[in-house]
């Protein structure tokens, strides 16, 4: 009886999580751009602006190209909901997560995989030289992050064993503050990706229109109103995402563990402290470096890749 | 079933005779190609079902035995039906019925003689590739072996009178039989002297070989089989002979002709050699590695379309190679169930890469038909006129960038994960290995999504490239169902993995004694080891993205208004844009061509800034022909060029070699 009434609880909260993550994922990217604005000695927006922003974009008229074939119509709603499924599935704040069972950490590279693709190619739907520009360097950017973001969570399924992210995270938790050497590289390779994938300084700018130097700005330029407001609602989701995954794998304590819906509240404290603390740390990285030029980039990310095998190699070698 | 004395292979061999007398009607009908067109290749695709549907049979069934009275004296041809074969005839019938569909349509507007013969060719080569898979005698296996190669020479070699065709087809020919020879040696090592009638697998297999000769054997066979496979650095024929071959040819030769190489390592490592060594199975996983990322990298910087997939099966066939070196290496050292996950895999995704290259293949076809060109710097745009060979290609092209919930992610999910459960081997150098290995199978995987983001995007989106894009059209019914047909068995082989895996789960059993188990903890959920370890459920995956999309699509339509303009491209302000900024084929690949210099031989014109008419030629040719092969053809023409002092057309000069030798001969007897 208490295991059924377990399992309804554990479904009711995957579907809180799922409404948590995408209300709050905007608010992420705001205290990030406030922090950077205090730190520029701006006052900034408020964390609140990016809602604004998506509420001004979902009222306008939607403009699109002559040419823009349905694909290119589709394809935020499919980033929308990879990026939203993904926030939902890492356990951040309790381990029962029972659709973590459908998607393990391989999946879920997976996810983000379908994403990029899918928003690259839309990228090249009406062939604008920016579009098609934006749509290579990502490609170039994410054949470097990927892999090294799958070594990654290959470092942490191995110290785990298993690759489904509620174990990963409760054994990481359990071993109470045991430095793993192998991790310690993840996490520095765990870092560079986090930065490449979500389109920051040093690989790119986030802020930056009109400029040779675009990525991810250069893919969604045809994109306007609604479409442009999926995605950017998106870009929330998986900055959102990526910084979950971060605090699961390498801050996972104080995470309820199963069964334990008596430790939620302080796990949401323990998250929302994390949060803040990350996105703040986040803001301080990108104010303090430069970028890179694009052809720097790839090596940038190489030496993520090797720093994550060097993490799954010292793992075998040390057994830690 | 046994109560009306019916088995598989009954079948099995009505249906190739079949296959046969359609090649003959076909040649037959020559003077109503539109019967051809409309009869036999539908019927040829019917008897792809059928035969098919034999090989599932065949899985559950036990082995079937068949002595033919044909062949040579005191060696008749022996067929043998087991599940290794089964699973491969399930792969060669999914496939072909698709392709066979295709071609109902593709070939139409080709002359009644040439199809006549065509048709032949291609049943003959269908004939030869299920022979293959039932030989049970190194003679019949050899001679089948043949029939699909030369069948497949002729089929390359259909636009004849373009000399680069012929040339494609010779360089095809000359590593064919270069492996054949391979292989024959192989034979001949593992038959070990016993006479004639140790040719058959059965005596092989008794045969007690010592560790020298069972490697000898091996190595042939890996040479020999990895000449058809396309391993490096005998890779070489594919990029020239599939571009040259009709669209369904190349579908058949990459789908399933690659495969039957594929089969032929897994049953001469696994069957007929008793116990393997743990160096084969590096020295495959090191092979397989190399090939991998060889080919990946060189499909990134193609220009023409047919080229660019033919790269994609070399990368493809590392895929598996790295399997199969798994394999043996977890099979040597006792770890069953990695070995059965690994070898899951390997067969999980030749199956898949049957389904998703024959659907890019044929898709090429089309195109072609619609537009006559495979250079890829000259189509785009093509979603427009052919919307449903665009949605159909691009079934394929998720599926083989290794994308959740298709099928290619199914066998890459596996593979890793045979990986992720392999520490523990007590040889500690191959634990080294194993990581460095997972890590360029990664890479590998992402790069082929680069590479088909590259292949979708440049043909079928942004704006036509050229005038006559504008007059192409869709493809034919019959081209399109056999379209429809591989991107269906894409998203069912994503969608259903549970009960592919417990099918292959029979031939891991056969193979290597031991299978997954009920690893599958239920049909929903793909669990290798248990579901503590890893679990996946596409079929869940794709029902909550689904839901979803689906959430988000009626919140905006219901809480906002739908209103859409349109209006030109935005493009930061810049109005005169125009098709040629695009990025072509060439510029898509330009950054890993630059990141992997070292490894292209670049060949580049650059023109200078006062040129009136600019022309810009940039080709990344293979150092390994430059280095390898060159050589070789040298020497051979030397070599030759020697041989020829010896030829003067003079009746008494050879008269005199005639008496000299036979002088020779008496002084030594």
């Amino acid at each position: 009886m208490t295991e059924n009434a377990n399992l309804l609880f554990a479904i009711v909260f995957q579907l809180a999580q799922l409404l948590l993550v995408v209300l709050a994922a905007p608010l992420l990217t705001g205290w990030v751009n406030q922090c950077q604005a205090w730190l520029q000695n701006r006052s900034g927006a408020g964390v609140l602006q990016p809602y604004r922003v998506l509420r001004k974009l979902f009222h306008k008229d939607a403009v699109m190209a002559h040419n823009a074939s349905p694909l290119f119509r589709v394809t935020p709603y499919i980033v929308f909901g990879c990026m939203w499924l993904a926030a939902a599935i890492i356990p951040i704040i309790a381990v029962d997560l029972p659709f973590s069972l459908a998607a393990d950490v391989i999946a879920l590279v997976g996810v983000f995989a379908v994403a990029r693709v899918f928003l690259a190619l839309a990228a090249m739907d009406i062939g604008t030289a920016f579009g098609s520009l934006g749509a290579r360097r990502e490609m170039l950017v994410s054949f470097l992050a990927e892999p090294a973001l799958l070594m990654v969570f290959f470092t942490a399924s191995m110290i785990s064993h298993s690759t489904q992210l509620p174990r990963i995270v409760e054994t990481l938790a359990h071993h109470q503050f045991m430095l793993y050497p192998s991790l310690a590289f993840a996490g520095l390779a765990f870092l560079i990706v986090l930065l490449a994938e979500n389109a920051r300084i040093p690989v790119d700018n986030p802020s930056t229109h009109l400029e040779l130097t675009m990525i991810h700005e250069a893919m969604i330029l045809e994109y306007s109103a609604r479409h442009l407001a999926l995605i950017e609602w998106a870009s929330s989701l998986k900055l959102f995402a990526y910084i979950s995954i971060g605090i699961a794998l390498f801050l996972p304590h104080g995470i309820a563990e199963v069964d334990n819906w008596a430790g939620l509240p302080l796990a949401v404290v323990a998250l929302l402290v994390k949060l803040m603390l990350a996105g703040a740390a986040l803001a301080v990285f990108e104010i303090v470096s430069a970028k890179l030029r694009i052809f720097r980039a790839p090596e940038f990310l190489g030496t993520a890749f090797l720093l994550a095998v060097l993490g799954l190699l010292i793992h075998f070698l040390l057994g830690a | 079933m046994d109560a009306v004395g019916i088995s598989p292979l009954d079948v099995v061999g009505w249906l190739v005779q079949f296959w046969i007398v359609l090649g003959i009607v076909a040649l037959v009908l020559q003077r109503t190609p539109q019967l051809i067109n409309n009869v036999v290749f539908p019927l040829s695709a019917l008897t792809s079902l059928l035969l098919a549907a034999a090989g599932l049979w065949a899985l559950a069934a036990p082995p079937g035995i068949m002595v033919l009275p044909l062949g040579l004296p005191d060696l008749p041809f022996h067929l043998r039906l087991d599940p290794l074969s089964g699973f491969f005839l399930i792969l060669l019938g999914g496939a072909s019925l698709g392709v066979s569909l295709f071609s109902a349509g593709y070939f139409r507007t080709m002359a009644g003689g040439t199809l006549g013969l065509l048709c032949l060719e291609y049943h003959l080569f269908l004939v030869g590739m299920t022979l293959v898979l039932l030989a049970d005698d190194a003679y019949m296996f050899m001679v089948a072996w043949e029939t699909m190669a030369l069948s497949s020479y002729f089929l390359v070699t259909t636009d004849h009178a373009i000399p680069d065709i012929r040339k494609a087809g010779y360089l095809y020919l000359l590593i064919a039989h270069v492996g054949a020879i391979a292989i024959l040696l192989s034979f001949g090592v593992m038959q070990g002297g016993h006479g004639i009638g140790a040719y058959t697998f059965d005596a092989m297999r008794g045969a007690q070989l010592s560790t020298f000769w069972s490697s000898a054997a091996f190595l042939l066979a890996l040479f020999g089989f990895g000449a058809k496979a396309g391993v490096l650095p005998l890779h070489v024929w594919l990029p020239e002979a599939h571009p040259a071959a009709p669209s369904p040819v190349s579908a058949l030769m990459s789908g399933v002709m690659l495969k039957t190489a594929i089969y032929g390592i897994l049953r001469v490592t696994f069957d007929l050699l008793g116990t393997q060594l743990w160096w084969w199975g590096v020295l495959v996983l090191a092979l397989g590695l190399l090939t991998a990322v060889f080919g990946v990298m060189f499909a990134a910087v193609q220009g023409d379309m047919k080229r660019l997939l033919a790269y994609s099966s070399i990368e493809n066939i590392g895929l598996l190679l790295v399997g199969i070196g798994l394999t043996i290496i977890f099979h040597v050292y006792g770890k069953n169930t990695l070995a059965a996950l690994s070898l899951t895999a390997t067969l999980y995704h030749s199956l898949n890469h049957a389904m998703f290259k024959s659907l890019l293949f044929v898709g090429t076809g089309a195109i072609l038909h619609a537009t006559g060109e495979r250079n890829m710097g000259r189509l785009g745009g093509l979603i427009h006129r052919m919307p449903w060979a665009a949605m159909l290609v691009l079934v394929g092209v998720l599926a083989i960038a290794g994308l959740p919930p298709l099928n290619g992610f199914v066998s890459e999910w596996l593979l890793l994960q045979a990986f992720l459960l392999s520490p523990g081997l007590p040889n500690s150098y191959i634990n080294m290995l194993v990581p460095v290995a997972a890590a360029v199978i990664a890479l590998a995987a992402a790069l082929a999504a680069y590479v088909m983001v590259k292949f979708y995007g440049v043909i079928f989106l942004g704006q036509p490239r050229e005038k006559v894009l504008e007059h192409a059209h869709d493809a034919g019914i019959w081209e399109r169902s056999g379209m429809v047909w591989l991107a269906l068995t894409c998203v069912a082989l994503g969608l259903a993995p549970v009960f592919v895996v417990q099918q292959i789960d029979l031939v891991s059993r056969m193979l290597i004694g031991s299978g997954l188990g009920n690893a599958a903890a239920n049909w929903v959920f793909l669990a290798p080891v248990d579901t503590e370890r890893a679990s996946y459920s596409p079929l869940y995956f794709l029902l909550a993205v689904l839901a979803v999309m689906l959430l988000t699509t009626v919140l905006v339509r219901r809480l906002y208004h739908g209103r859409v303009r349109r209006s030109p491209p935005w493009d930061c302000g810049f109005p005169a844009q125009t098709a040629r900024m695009q990025d072509t084929a060439e510029g898509f690949g330009q950054p890993i061509r630059r990141i992997f210099e070292p490894f292209f031989r670049i060949e580049r014109e650059v023109p200078s800034p006062f040129d009136t008419h600019p022309r810009y030629h940039g080709q990344s040719d293979d150092r390994l022909w430059y280095i390898l092969y060159l050589p070789v053809k040298q020497l051979t023409e030397r070599l030759s060029a020697l041989t020829s002092l010896l030829q003067h057309g003079r009746i008494h000069l050879y008269l005199t070699y005639t008496f000299a030798t036979l002088i020779v001969l008496l002084v030594f007897v």
